[in-house]
C-alpha cells in the first residue's frame, strides 16, 4: 500500500533525482509526484460513481420522467408537454403552490428576523457558550419529534399553549386544525426548530466584524441602531445572503413536519407541495405527474434564487 | 479561499492570555446596568424559555397517566406520576395494559429501531466524509489532467435540490432491488457529496505542503501521506462534518419514508410518526407518544451532552466558509 505509487513507475528513480524533479515543479501547492494521475482517479472514483449514478443520471431521469405518463408498474411513455398542461389546469396544484410561498414567506421572514435579534443580542451580551449551546438544542432533535410535541402542546381542548391562551383571553386557538391557523402554525414549528441553527451562524458572522470598526462609529457619534443598520448588515451580508438562500431552498421543501402535524389538512390548507408531489407518487402511483411536479419546483426555486442573488448584489452596490 | 491556514487545534500561544487580559479590563465598563441589556437579558430569557419549555414537556408528559392528564391538563409536574408510558413504548406493557393506560395496544420495539438508526447514521456518515475526504485530496493536492473539469463538474451538482433526484432515485433503487435494505437507504447518499467535497478542499488547500513534502522525500507515498498526514491534519473540518452529517442522517424522514415500507431497516423517525398515527385519533395517547418522542431524541440529547460546544462550533464554522 505503501510503495503503491512509486511501484507503479515504470522505472524507479533514485532519490535524488526525484527530489530535482520535484524541486522543478512549478506548483507549489501541489508538488507533482509520479503516479499522481492515477491515484486521483482513484480517489475520486467513489465520489464521480455516487455523482453519476445518484446525482447527474436521475436529474436527467427525472427531466425525462416529468414528459411521460409513468405509473411505476408499467413503462414510462412519452407524452410530450401533456403532465405540464394538465398542471396549468390543476387546483391543487396552484393552491398547494401558494401555501408553500405563505408558508416560505412566513416562516423564513419570521425566522431570519428572529435569528439576527438572537444573534445580535447574544452578541452583545457575550453569552456564555452555555446559552448558545441551549438555543441549538431543537436543531439536533428531528422535524418527528418536534411535529409530535407541539402537536401535543397546540391541541386544542388539552394543549398547555390553549389552556394559557383561554386563560388570557377567554379564547382558544385551532392551531392545527383550523384553516387559517394550520400554515402559521407549521412556521411556528419551523421556526422554533431552526432558530437557534440560524442565529449560530449569524453569531460566528458577527465576531468576524472587528470591533474596531464599531468603535470608529461610535467615535463618529453613531447611536446602536445607526451602527445595526449602517455597519452590522452590510457587513454581514454574505452571510445573510447565504442563509436566506438555504432557508428559502429548505423551507420549499418541507415535509416531515407537514405529515406529522396535519397531513397537509384540513382541506388542503397546509398542502405544501412536497406533500403533493409525495402522495401524487406514492398514494396514486403517478410517477410522471410527480416528476413534472418536481421539475416546476425545481424551476420556481431556480428562478428564486437566482432573484435573491440579484437582489443583494443590487442592494449591495446601493448602500457602497 | 482559506487564506489563515491553521493546522488542527494548536497549543495556546502567549499571545492569548493577554488578550483575554485586556478583554477582562475593557469588560467592566461595557456591564455597567443599562436598560438596553437587561431588555436584552429579558429578550434572551424569553427565547431560552421557549426553547427548552417542549422538552420539559415531552419529560413532564412522558412520566404522566394518560386518564390524569385529561382531568388535570395544566399541571407543571407530572399528573399520576407513573412509568407506565414508557413501558407501553419499550413494549414492557401487556397490550391489555396498554389499553387499560389509554395506549393504542401498539407498541414500538425501540431497541430494534435504535438499532437500525445507529446502524443508518453511523455508515452514511462515515462514508461521505472518508469518499469526500480522498475526493477533496485529489482536488486539493494532486496535479492531474481534467481536475478543473471534474471540480466544476462536481459543483454543478450544489444546484441541483434534492426534489428533483427524489423520485427517480427511488425508482433507480427499486430497479436495483435494494428497496427496504441499508444499502437503499445508504447509497444515494454515501458516495458524494459536492458540498463535503468543497469544504474540505478549501481546507486542504491551506494546509502547509512542508510535512507532506518532507514525507515523500522520505519515500512515503502518497496513500500514506494521505492517511498518517492529511487525514490527522484535517480532523478538525473532519468532525465537523461527521457531526453535521450525522445529525442528517439520524433526523432523516423522507428518503427512509420512501425506500422502506417494513420495520427490519426502518429508523427511529419512521417508527415514532407511526406511532403517533397508531394512536388513538379520538383520545390521543399523548403520554406515550411523549415516551417515544423522549427515546427518539435521547441519542441526540446525549450527543449535545458530549459534544456541545463541539456542534455550536462547527454550525458557526459551516456559516462562515
Amino acid at each position: 500500500m505503501i510503495a503503491r505509487s512509486g511501484a507503479s513507475a515504470p522505472t524507479r528513480l533514485s532519490r535524488s533525482e526525484r527530489n530535482r524533479d520535484r524541486r522543478g515543479s512549478v506548483n507549489a501547492k501541489a508538488p507533482a509526484h509520479r503516479g499522481d494521475a492515477k491515484l486521483a482517479w482513484l480517489f475520486i472514483a467513489p465520489a464521480l460513481i455516487g455523482f453519476l449514478v445518484f446525482a447527474a443520471y436521475p436529474t436527467l431521469r427525472g427531466i425525462y420522467l416529468s414528459f411521460t405518463d409513468f405509473k411505476v408498474l408499467t413503462p414510462p411513455t412519452w407524452i410530450g408537454l401533456d403532465n405540464f398542461v394538465e398542471l396549468l389546469g390543476d387546483d391543487v396544484f396552484w393552491s398547494s403552490l401558494l401555501v408553500t410561498v405563505y408558508f416560505v414567506v412566513l416562516s423564513v421572514a419570521l425566522g431570519l428576523t428572529l435569528s439576527i435579534i438572537t444573534a445580535v443580542v447574544l452578541h452583545r451580551l457575550t453569552a456564555s457558550t452555555v446559552v448558545r449551546g441551549l438555543i441549538i438544542l431543537p436543531f439536533l432533535i428531528s422535524g418527528v419529534v418536534a411535529a409530535t410535541v407541539w402537536s401535543w402542546m397546540l391541541d386544542t381542548q388539552l394543549g398547555i399553549i390553549n389552556i394559557a391562551l383561554e386563560q388570557l383571553t377567554g379564547q382558544s386557538i385551532q392551531f392545527l386544525t383550523s384553516r387559517a391557523w394550520a400554515i402559521p402554525s407549521i412556521a411556528l414549528i419551523s421556526v422554533w426548530k431552526s432558530l437557534g441553527y440560524t442565529a449560530i451562524i449569524i453569531f460566528a458572522g458577527l465576531q468576524t466584524i472587528p470591533p474596531t470598526i464599531y468603535e470608529a462609529g461610535r467615535i463618529d457619534g453613531a447611536n446602536e441602531f445607526q451602527m445595526f443598520r449602517r455597519l452590522t448588515l452590510p457587513l454581514l451580508r454574505p452571510i445573510l445572503a447565504l442563509v436566506v438562500v438555504l432557508n428559502v431552498i429548505g423551507a420549499f421543501q418541507v415535509f416531515d413536519i407537514v405529515q406529522v402535524a396535519t397531513k397537509g389538512g384540513p382541506a388542503n390548507a397546509s398542502n405544501v407541495l412536497q406533500m403533493y408531489i409525495y402522495s401524487k407518487a406514492f398514494g396514486q402511483f403517478d410517477f410522471g405527474y410527480a416528476s413534472a411536479m418536481s421539475l416546476a419546483l425545481f424551476a420556481v426555486l431556480i428562478v428564486i434564487t437566482f432573484l435573491q442573488m440579484r437582489l443583494l448584489r443590487a442592494s449591495e452596490s446601493d448602500t457602497n | 479561499m482559506t487564506t489563515t491556514a491553521t493546522p488542527i487545534p494548536v497549543t495556546p500561544t502567549p499571545a492569548e492570555p493577554a488578550a483575554t487580559a485586556t478583554a477582562t479590563v475593557r469588560r467592566p465598563s461595557r456591564r455597567r446596568f443599562s436598560v438596553g441589556r437587561a431588555a436584552a437579558w429579558t429578550y434572551i430569557v424569553i427565547v431560552l424559555i421557549v426553547t427548552i419549555f417542549p422538552f420539559y414537556w415531552i419529560l413532564r408528559t412522558a412520566l404522566s397517566n394518560n386518564y390524569a392528564l385529561i382531568t388535570d391538563p395544566a399541571s407543571l409536574v407530572p399528573t399520576g406520576f407513573t412509568l407506565g408510558a414508557f413501558q407501553r413504548v419499550l413494549g414492557l406493557a401487556t397490550p391489555e395494559q396498554a389499553i387499560a393506560e389509554g395506549g393504542s395496544g401498539a407498541s414500538i420495539e425501540i431497541g430494534h429501531f435504535l438499532l437500525n438508526s445507529v446502524i443508518y447514521a453511523t455508515l452514511s456518515t462515515v462514508f461521505i466524509v472518508f469518499f469526500s475526504a480522498l475526493a477533496a485530496y485529489a482536488f486539493a493536492r494532486l496535479r492531474w489532467r481534467g481536475r478543473e473539469l471534474m471540480f466544476s463538474l462536481f459543483l454543478t451538482a450544489l444546484m441541483v435540490p434534492g426534489i428533483l433526484t427524489l423520485l427517480p432515485n427511488f425508482v433507480l433503487v427499486k430497479e436495483l432491488g435494494l428497496l427496504n435494505t441499508f444499502a437503499g437507504m445508504i447509497l444515494p447518499t454515501a458516495l458524494f457529496s459536492a458540498f463535503n467535497i468543497f469544504f474540505l478542499r478549501q481546507f486542504m488547500l491551506g494546509l502547509s505542503t512542508e510535512t507532506e513534502e518532507a514525507a515523500l522525500i522520505d519515500g512515503a507515498g502518497r496513500i500514506r501521506v494521505f492517511f498518517r498526514i492529511t487525514l490527522p491534519m484535517s480532523s478538525g473540518p473532519i468532525i465537523t462534518l461527521s457531526i453535521l452529517g450525522f445529525i442528517t442522517a439520524w433526523n432523516d424522514y423522507f428518503w427512509p419514508l420512501l425506500v422502506t415500507s417494513d420495520d427490519s431497516v426502518q429508523p427511529l423517525t419512521l417508527a415514532l410518526a407511526v406511532f403517533k398515527q397508531s394512536s388513538p385519533q379520538s383520545a390521543p395517547d399523548w403520554a406515550g407518544l411523549m415516551a417515544a418522542t423522549l427515546v427518539a431524541a435521547l441519542p441526540m440529547l446525549v450527543l449535545f451532552i458530549v459534544f456541545g460546544k463541539r456542534i455550536v462550533n462547527s454550525i458557526g464554522f459551516t456559516g462562515i466558509k
